[in-house]
């Protein structure tokens, strides 16, 4: 029973990689990707591997998401600006 | 090749991985066994260095040498995005408007903004004591300076962090890393060896080189992500096509 904890962070981790994996929308990939981040911080947490964790929890949960973020607002804002149609408001 | 025999051929491939996997497992120790060879001499090692944690003495002195690439791979990195994502000719910038920011979460950015710095800066200062390090707490720094994008507006954020500066930031820290390591040499010992005085185990003053070399990493770190960051912001917010110049 002592292995239970672990079994349930492995469980999280699969989860929550499936999820991510099938989430078709770049946005919401982004989400469920940081929580896939905060689950594998916390399996390594339970493996006994808190330095490996806090890596994780800033690689993973906080900058890969955020530059998946920022990259679909630069790809998405190119043809709004391109568009022959006035509607050049959306600037911000 | 059509879909049947491109099955096929992935098929053969999966087998034969999975048939590996399976053979190089089932040498494997069992899962929260009691018998390590590697992690017991690590510790030993360690413990003969006066370095309390132990992850970073395997990775800024038993095994510094892989961090000098580890270090050298995020730089490329980095130069890389530097050089892909520059403002191209046929872009301008201009500037994005300020957005109205909710008091609520001004107030919380702008006091857990320095909280963050604080917090990063200790976990790079005691890398050979606690968990964490250089790499760990120079991400956290970073994260801390763009706490002032959410709280006040993007302009704010870039007088705060001017990218060149920080770009030098980042170089200074490689060079940094790699002559600790040419100090070793000029020691008599061997490049990245740990030469410094040891100090009294379980003290800031402790590990010999591990600090020196957490702090040159900490330092790379924290610019580097600062400087890819500004590269995607910069991007995302600042930089459109020039009017008139499709393609």
């Amino acid at each position: 029973m002592t292995e239970l904890p672990v079994l349930l962070g492995l469980l999280l981790a699969t989860t929550a990689g499936t999820a991510a994996a099938l989430t078709r929308d770049p946005v919401h990939q982004a989400l469920v990707l940081s929580v896939l981040g905060l689950a594998l911080a916390l399996l390594f947490t339970l493996l006994q591997a808190p330095d490996v964790a806090l890596s994780q929890l800033a690689v993973g949960t906080v900058l890969t998401p955020l530059m998946v973020l920022l990259s679909v607002r630069k790809v998405r804002r190119r043809p709004r600006e391109d568009s022959p149609a006035d509607g050049r408001g959306g600037k911000r | 090749m059509n879909k049947t025999v491109r099955l096929w051929v992935l098929g053969v491939g999966c087998a034969g991985v999975a048939l590996l996997f399976v053979g190089a497992f089932r040498r494997l120790p069992e899962f929260g066994g009691s018998h390590h060879p590697y992690g017991a001499r690590a510790v030993a090692a360690a413990l003969h260095r006066h370095t309390a944690n132990v992850v970073s003495s395997v990775n800024f002195d038993q095994r510094s040498f892989d961090t000098l690439g580890e270090q050298a791979i995020l730089f490329g990195a980095v130069l890389g995005t530097v050089v892909v994502l520059r403002q191209a000719r046929d872009e301008r910038r201009v500037p994005p408007e300020p957005a109205v920011v909710a008091p609520t979460v001004r107030r919380y950015a702008l006091v857990s903004l320095p909280l963050t710095l604080l917090v990063g800066l200790y976990v790079v200062a005691h890398g050979q004591l606690s968990p964490g390090g250089g790499f760990q707490g120079g991400l956290v720094v970073a994260t801390a300076l763009h706490l002032l994008y959410v709280a006040v507006d993007y302009r704010a954020l870039e007088r705060l962090r001017p990218v060149p500066v920080f770009a030098l930031a980042d170089a200074f820290g490689d060079v940094a890393y790699l002559l600790l390591g040419l100090a070793g040499l000029f020691a008599g010992a061997s490049f990245l060896a740990n030469v410094l005085p040891l100090g009294t185990f379980n003290t800031l003053a402790s590990g010999g080189l591990v600090p020196l070399l957490n702090a040159a990493i900490g330092i790379e770190v924290a610019s580097a992500a600062v400087v890819l960051l500004a590269q995607f912001l910069d991007q995302a917010l600042e930089l459109v096509p020039r009017e008139g110049e499709h393609r």
